[in-house]
Order: structure tokens, then C-alpha cells, then sequence
């Protein structure tokens, strides 16, 4: 099944069509673009700690890069917008979420499911070429008049059609970039994942990382077109003067609006946008629940605890987060009718959350873990979802969040679920497989320094944001709340003002965001040192685990498989004490070294009494 | 590196792996259609009373396109039978049929926009009524209501032109041709102005009869001028961007079939079963953009 001839460099690493490389080229984008997202929350936490000073060392780089918005070294009110913009931006649709589907779920999808490439390997392709020309795009209105787009991540009109500057339109048209990639790649792992299945892997056999890879899909599909529809209708408003979002008797600046027909809805962008952006949030963090539940089924040698819930809610979570959008609109002044039945679903679908919750939990109880870097970024994972996810209960009232929408408890809150969250759990996944990959570990020694440093980071710097928002802190203020603060010199007496212990928190998460940054090194180093001169790993198997990834050669070949694949079991046959079977050459191509094992993988024949495998019949 | 299931059918699911992924594709295009569909519903009934413009677009030209559309399919699902069957020369005949009735839709549609580009609305500073100007009682309810607004051809001026074109060529006055109903009046009212001109045998003297019907304006009495062009209104908006996309999924998908008729027709010699999918699979997104089609043409035309 290999390739018989010899591919050329621009055809093997550049335009290939095999889904590991494509998996791995997504991987590589997409880490380069969280890198850049932090480093711009780096200028903002600077520019929020210390309002109105010029930032330090990339000061006059910043000047001398983006003009005026940066005048003296300084962020200044509108570029600090810009950068909020495109923080929330690339974080999302240029970093985490290529990463989880686009790099994770092309890398992994095929060889879990057993297949030697995806279903349309060109598609492919063509999937990653137009996620890099979207991120380019995104980088490019940087530069472009006016700068980069500055209405936020959620481009609320009428606002983002009447900020003068062309970033929007570069914002709009990279994002329909972005969901045309993203459109092709969830074709190609539905199709994959249906039509590419060995025989004798059921539904019921499937790794729950291609159950939430699935069901992520699906949410793609479906709920990122109506993003799509918004973004042609604003493009219109923005090109063809059309009022799809502006509404009557629309006042910019105390004036008028002129040459405006008007007639049209702010809202209906909110609900096109919240459509997908709900769904979204799922995207984010449903495969990383699949990548934790391989790494702890992996590191407690057990099997994974009601792996039936856990493809139940999976699916029930599929379904729910398309009812509801409306409770990121609460503030917008919706009836009552409405905002409880988006409430109601809301807290619905918290339902199938702690299920799975639950279920890697329960995974926990009595296993023999092992704290591998991959285990420890999972444990973290569970810590942070649950400060996510219980932090978020409140956000599904309305009228709890109608206090709270606008602060920074909600920032504190999503990015509890998204950064110690899924990257987290990104982490966990590039420990875990890296080794399958390369072929080489990654140092143990320099992944806990990275693991313990980032933990304390990232609480440091996302625990005090729910203070401040409690404490009345709102979120976007490009002085950090310094206006609103006791020590500004009208606010004197003023009860209520932000109190000093809120504003020195300002700092704090400053500080914490530079280390969380430095925190990143012994990664980049890790990763890159690993891949070229990494200990080699002993055997195909090294974490001696039960999916169909490892039954590859190490690392994968174009094709991925050497023997013809069949499953005869549940991904995560774990904790196996009596073994009856007599150890046979392919057992002891597991990484066994003769050893009695723990584990069967999937493709290993089914035990009988008398010791002779059985060549069973695969139901469909 | 071989991919199963290109051609062949897979046992459990009865596919093959491009039907599948067009399905996938073509839900995703529900969804999409879906969103502006919403759109539509959402503006309409966001609308001020007497905002929604009520027959502008014509009716039995959009009921021949709509003709020309499920022909097309008709002749797409037949040419996919004949291929099934072997006869490839009556397949590549039919489907010649298809593009013709592709570019017969698409050529239709450009001229009813081009006449929307040239027809215009003008809104007044100074009311006029219909006892002055009897030509523009198709325009009011009643003859001594101000009427604010004229919407009709104007002599002499092309497509996209503004106030401030006409204003920079120097025109003092325009002479626009009003239309026999102005698009505020509801369907309803427009049938009772109908029934009234039927009763007083006074009738609303037709523009294109009498060129002497037209109303003189003075430009300096013009607010705001603007063709049927998206700008126009949140209806003409909704139509031109519906219909624009439909018009490059019809684009799109004539392409595909262009291509899979003449530099791809190489395939049926080499695979057959596989020509055969490539044309059933465009066959699918066809018929569902012609069923997209279907629901335009009520909601624009019609409703």
C-alpha cells in the first residue's frame, strides 16, 4: 500500500495529499498562529497594566510597522481595538480550531478509523491552501488603511460597518476563506469516518476522539454556511452600500447617517454569527474531550468508564448547541418568551457536559496512573473544564448575566474552557502522539517544566479576570479600567469605583501573561530538538495502546497500514489480568518484550478457550 | 496509495464516497440558503408598514425561467439514465440541451436585472398628488393624498445613475415615466385602484402609450434618487444578493458539467462507473439548485 515511487519536496511536504503531512502542516500553522494571538494579548496586558506608555523592547517596531495607531511606541485606543479583534479572531478560527480538527483530526482520523488516507486526499489539500491564504489575509489588514478590524471578534455591525477602515472587508473576505477550508475538511472526515472504516469497526468500536472528530464535523458543516450567509450580506452592506444590518434612523458621531436606504437589523447579524458561534464553542472543545479520554484510557490502563454515555452525549451535545445561540444575545433586550427558552436549552445542554465530565473522572477511580506529560495535561484539562465550565452556569440566566455579560468574569470564563482547557489538551496530544509521528519522545524533563509552568499561568492570569469581573470590571476598556478606578482623580468617593486590589490585578495578569509566554520556549525547543534528536522510540507501540494508530510502522508511511486491518473489539481493552492467549509474534511487535500484557489492541484476534485466535465474523 | 470505495458501493452504507460528500455538501449549502432564506423572513417582517415592495419583479418572465430551470433538470436526470445505459451520444446531447438552458436562464436573469439597473425611484421635497398629475394615480390610494416618492423609467438617462451624476451632466429637470402602480400600494390596494379605474372608466394614462404622460421634476426638488440597484431598499438587497449567488451556483454548476462533457469525457473510456457517479453527483447539486430556485421565485415574485 506504500507509494511505489518517490515524491519530490514541493509534492511530498508542500502540496501533499497525505493526510499526516497535511495533519502536520495544519499543526505547524496553526501553533505559529497562537503564537502570534498571544503575543498580541502580550501588547494589550501591557498596554491594560500600564495605559498610555509606550511599550517596551517591539515599541518602536510597532511604530514603525503600523504608523500612527502606534504613535510614540504607544497602543492607542483603536489599535488596542484592532488587536482585541484579531486576538479573538486568530485564536479561534486561525489557531484552535485548525488545530483540533484540522491538524488533529486529519492526522489521527484515517489512522484510528484504519484507513490509508482520507477520503478525498486532494480535497484535502485544498482544505489546508485556502486556511493559509485566510490567515494571510487576516495578517495582511494589519497593514491596510485604517489597520486591522476593530468591531471584536463578533464584527457586530453596525459598528463594524462604520469604523473607517478596510481591515473589515480583509476580516470578511479571509473568513469566507476560513469557512470554505473548514467546509471541505469536515466533508472529508465525515466521509472518512462512514465510508473508510476497516471491517469490524463498528460504531460502538469507534475511539471517542472520531466521535467527537464526527461530531465536531457535523457542527462545521451545518452551523458555520449561516456565518457565511452573514459575511456575504455584510460584505454587501460594506460594497454595495446595501442595509442588511443598518438600521433606520441610524446616528454615527451625534450625525445622520447618510446614503442609507436603512431598513435593515443589527440583530440579524448577532443571530447568523451566534448561530455558528455557538456551535463554535463545541468545535473548540469537543475533540480536545476526545484527546483527553485517549490519553487517560492510555495512562490508567483501564478502560474508559461508560464509554456509551460518552458518545451519547456527544451526539446530544451535537444536537443542543444548535438551540442555543440567543444566550450570548441576552443583553440585546430579548423577551422574556424567548430568553427562557434559550435559557432552557442552555442549561440542557450542561446536562451531556457533566456526563462526560463524569465519565473521565470515574476513568480515574482505582486506575494505576501514569504521570506521563500527556496524563498531566489531561489532568489539568479536567481542572480547567470543570472552573469553565461551573463558572459558566450563570451565563445561562439571563438574569445573572445581564450583570455579568459585559465584564471580565466572562472572559475569565471562555478562556478557562479554551486556553487551560483545550490547549491544554492540545498538549496532551502532542506528547501523546509525537512519538508516532517522529518516532522519536519529547523530553520528559522539559514537557514538566512547560506543564507546571503553564498551570500556574494560566491561573494566575484567567482566576483574577473573574474577581474583576465581579467586581464591576468591564471588559474592553483600552485603559484597563483606569477611568473607572478609585485612584482616578474625579472618581473620588465614588462608590462603586474599581478598588486598587482589583486594579493591581492588572498586573498581576501581566506578569503572568510574559511568563506564560517565556513558559511556551521549552516547548518550541522540546518540540523542535525532540523531532530531530529525540530518544528514539523502542517499539511502534510505546505507550503499549489499544487503537489502530499504532499498528502502523513508526512513522507512518504514505498509506499507513503494512498489514490488512480488522478490528475484533472496544477501543480501550485496558486492565486484561488473565490473559489466556500464548504470546504471538504479533503481540510482540506491541512493545511487549515478552512481557504478559495489560492490553489487546483493537486488531488483535478475540482469545477462545482453547488458545486459537478466532477469526471472527465482523458485524458491519 | 488507493482510496476504497471511489466507484464501487460500499456494502453497509450503499454509497460511494462522492455521493456521500455531495450529500454532506449540499447540506451544507441547505444550511447556507438557509441563513439568507432567514434573512429574507426577518427583514420582511422587521419591515415599516408599506415598505416591502409588492410588484416590481416580472411575474411571467421569472415563471419562464423557472420553466427553463426544472427543463434542465429534466434533461440532466435523463442524460445520467441514457449514460447509465451506454449511450453516450444521446447523454452528451441532452446535457447539451442542459447548457443551453443554462445560459438561456442566466442570460434571462441578466436582462431583468439590467432593467431593474434602469429603472428608477425618485423621493421628492415638494408632494405631488394625482389630481395634478393624473399619470401618477397608480401611485396613490387617493387623487389628493401627497404623493413623496415617483418610480419609473427617466427619459434619457441609462442605468446607474444617482442625483449627483445627474447633478455633475448639469440636468435641470428630469422627465421620469411613471409606473402604472407605485410598489408602496399592498397588492390588495393595487386591485381595489384596479377596480375604481374599472368603475370611472378614468384610467391612469400608461406610460409606454403616451410618451406625453411623463412628469417634468425639477432636480433641486429631488431628495434622494436611486436605480433598483441593491443600495435601493433592504427588498432590492435581499433580491439581488439572493439571486446573485443563485446565478454563480448555476455558473458553477454549468462549468462542472461543461467540463465533465468535453476535457473530462476522456474518463468514460477509462472508467465508466466513475463518469457515470461524476454526472450523478453534479446531477444532485443541480437539481438542488434549481430546488433553491423553486423557493425564490415564490418568495420575490410572488409573495
Amino acid at each position: 500500500m506504500t507509494a511505489s515511487h518517490e515524491l519530490g519536496f514541493v509534492r511530498k511536504y508542500i502540496f501533499s495529499v497525505d493526510h499526516k503531512v497535511i495533519g502536520i502542516q495544519y499543526l505547524l500553522t496553526s501553533l505559529t498562529f497562537l503564537l502570534i494571538g498571544l503575543t498580541l494579548m502580550l501588547m494589550m496586558r501591557w498596554q491594560i497594566a500600564n495605559p498610555g506608555q509606550p511599550v517596551p523592547v517591539v515599541g518602536g517596531l510597532l511604530e514603525s510597522a503600523l504608523g500612527e495607531p502606534a504613535g510614540e511606541g504607544k497602543i492607542s485606543a483603536d489599535l488596542y481595538n484592532s488587536f482585541g479583534a484579531m486576538h479573538g479572531t486568530i485564536m479561534i478560527f486561525l489557531g484552535v480550531v485548525p488545530l483540533v480538527f484540522g491538524a488533529f483530526g486529519n492526522y489521527l482520523v484515517p489512522l484510528q478509523v484504519g484507513a490509508g488516507d482520507m477520503a478525498f486526499p486532494k480535497m484535502n489539500m485544498l482544505s489546508y491552501w485556502l486556511y493559509v491564504p485566510g490567515g494571510l489575509i487576516m495578517l495582511v489588514s494589519f497593514f491596510v488603511p485604517g489597520g486591522a478590524a476593530q468591531a471584536g471578534w463578533t464584527s457586530y455591525p453596525p459598528l463594524a460597518t462604520i469604523i473607517p477602515t478596510d481591515g473589515q472587508t480583509y476580516w470578511l473576505v479571509a473568513m469566507l476563506f476560513i469557512i470554505t477550508s473548514s467546509l471541505l475538511g469536515s466533508i472529508n472526515i465525515i466521509t472518512t469516518v462512514i465510508q473508510l472504516r476497516v471491517p469490524g469497526l463498528t460504531w460502538m468500536r469507534l475511539p471517542f476522539f472520531v466521535w467527537t472528530e464526527f461530531v465536531t464535523a457535523f457542527l462545521l458543516l451545518l452551523a458555520f454556511p449561516p456565518l457565511e450567509a452573514g459575511c456575504i450580506l455584510q460584505l454587501m452592506d460594506r460594497l454595495a452600500g446595501t442595509s442588511f444590518f443598518m438600521p433606520h434612523g441610524l446616528v454615527v458621531s451625534g450625525q445622520p447617517a447618510t446614503g442609507l436606504s436603512g431598513g435593515g437589523s443589527p440583530l440579524l447579524w448577532q443571530h447568523l454569527f451566534w448561530f455558528l458561534g455557538h456551535p463554535e464553542v463545541y468545535v473548540l472543545v469537543l475533540a480536545p474531550m476526545g484527546i483527553v479520554t485517549e490519553v487517560i484510557a492510555n495512562n490508567t490502563r483501564k478502560p474508559i468508564w461508560g464509554y456509551r454515555y460518552l458518545v451519547g452525549s456527544v451526539l446530544a451535545i451535537g444536537f443542543l448547541s444548535m438551540v442555543v445561540w440567543a444566550h450570548h444575545m441576552f443583553v440585546t433586550g430579548m423577551g422574556a418568551g424567548i430568553a427562557t427558552f434559550f435559557q432552557t436549552t442552555t442549561t440542557i445542554i450542561s446536562i451531556p457536559s457533566v456526563v462526560i465530565m463524569t465519565c473521565l473522572m470515574l476513568s480515574l477511580w482505582g486506575g494505576s496512573i501514569r504521570f506521563t506529560v500527556p496524563m498531566l495535561f489531561a489532568l489539568a484539562f479536567l481542572s480547567a473544564f470543570g472552573i469553565g465550565g461551573l463558572t459558566g452556569l450563570p451565563m445561562a440566566l439571563p438574569m445573572s448575566d445581564v450583570a455579568l455579560h459585559d465584564s471580565y468574569y466572562i472572559i475569565g470564563h471562555f478562556h478557562y474552557l479554551v486556553a487551560p482547557g483545550t490547549i491544554f489538551a492540545v498538549f496532551a496530544g502532542i506528547y501523546y502522539w509525537f512519538p508516532k509521528a517522529t518516532g522519536r519522545h519529547m523530553n520528559q524533563k522539559l514537557g514538566h517544566v512547560h506543564f507546571w509552568g503553564s498551570l500556574v499561568c494560566m491561573n494566575l492570569i484567567f482566576f483574577p479576570m473573574l474577581i474583576q469581573g465581579l467586581a464591576g470590571m468591564e471588559r474592553r476598556m483600552s485603559d484597563g479600567g483606569y477611568n473607572y478606578s478609585a485612584a482616578h482623580p474625579s472618581n473620588e468617593g465614588v462608590v462603586g469605583a474599581l478598588s486598587g486590589t482589583v486594579m493591581q490585578l492588572n498586573g498581576v495578569i501581566g506578569w503572568a501573561v510574559l511568563a506564560l509566554g517565556a513558559f511556551q520556549l521549552p516547548f518550541i525547543y522540546n518540540f523542535f530538538s525532540s523531532a530531530f534528536a529525540g530518544r528514539r522510540v523502542e517499539s511502534d507501540n510505546p505507550w503499549q495502546a489499544t487503537t489502530l494508530e499504532w499498528q502502523t510502522p513508526t512513522p507512518p508511511p504514505h498509506g499507513n497500514f503494512v498489514q490488512e486491518m480488522f478490528v475484533y473489539r472496544e477501543p480501550y481493552a485496558y486492565s486484561l489480568s488473565h490473559s489466556t492467549q500464548p504470546l504471538t509474534s504479533t503481540r510482540k511487535s506491541n512493545g511487549s518484550n515478552g512481557k504478559i500484557l495489560d492490553f489487546e489492541t483493537q486488531n488483535q484476534p478475540v482469545a477462545m478457550a482453547n488458545g486459537n485466535p478466532a477469526k471472527q465474523e465482523a458485524p458491519v | 496509495m488507493k482510496i476504497p470505495y471511489t466507484s464501487e458501493i460500499r456494502e453497509d452504507t450503499g454509497l460511494y464516497n462522492a455521493k456521500i460528500g455531495m450529500w454532506l455538501f449540499l447540506a451544507s449549502e441547505v444550511m447556507l440558503f438557509g441563513g439568507l432564506f432567514s434573512a429574507y423572513v426577518f427583514l420582511r417582517i422587521g419591515a415599516r408598514e408599506g415598505e416591502w415592495p409588492h410588484g416590481l419583479l416580472n411575474i411571467p418572465i421569472g415563471a419562464f425561467n423557472t420553466l427553463v430551470l426544472i427543463t434542465s433538470s429534466l434533461t440532466v436526470a435523463l442524460s445520467w439514465t441514457t449514460l447509465k445505459a451506454g449511450d453516450f451520444q444521446r447523454y452528451r446531447r441532452l446535457q447539451i440541451v442542459t447548457l443551453v438552458c443554462a445560459a438561456l436562464f442566466l442570460g434571462i436573469k441578466s436582462w431583468e436585472y439590467y432593467d431593474k439597473f434602469s429603472h428608477y425611484e425618485i423621493w421628492l421635497n415638494k408632494p405631488l398628488t394625482a389630481k395634478e398629475y393624473p399619470q401618477l394615480a397608480g401611485h396613490s390610494t387617493e387623487a389628493d393624498l401627497p404623493i413623496t416618492s415617483v418610480v419609473g423609467h427617466i427619459e434619457g438617462v441609462g442605468p446607474f445613475e444617482t442625483l449627483a451624476s445627474l447633478q455633475e451632466a448639469g440636468m435641470s429637470t428630469v422627465k421620469i415615466h411613471p409606473d402604472a402602480f407605485h410598489y408602496r400600494l399592498t397588492a390588495l390596494q393595487q386591485a381595489e385602484r384596479r377596480k375604481v379605474e374599472k368603475a370611472t372608466g378614468v384610467r391612469a394614462v400608461h406610460a409606454e402609450t403616451d410618451e406625453h404622460a411623463n412628469v417634468s421634476i425639477d432636480v433641486s426638488h429631488i431628495a434622494r434618487m436611486s436605480a433598483f440597484v441593491p443600495k435601493h431598499g433592504t427588498f432590492f438587497a435581499t433580491y439581488f444578493t439572493l439571486t446573485g449567488l443563485h446565478a454563480l451556483h448555476v455558473v458553477g454548476g454549468a462549468l462542472a458539467f461543461a467540463f465533465i462533457l468535453w476535457p473530462g469525457a476522456r474518463m468514460w473510456r477509462d472508467d465508466p462507473k466513475r463518469y457515470t457517479n461524476s454526472v450523478e453527483c453534479v446531477g444532485l447539486f443541480w437539481h438542488f439548485v434549481d430546488l433553491v430556485w423553486i423557493f425564490l421565485f415564490p418568495i420575490l415574485y410572488l409573495l
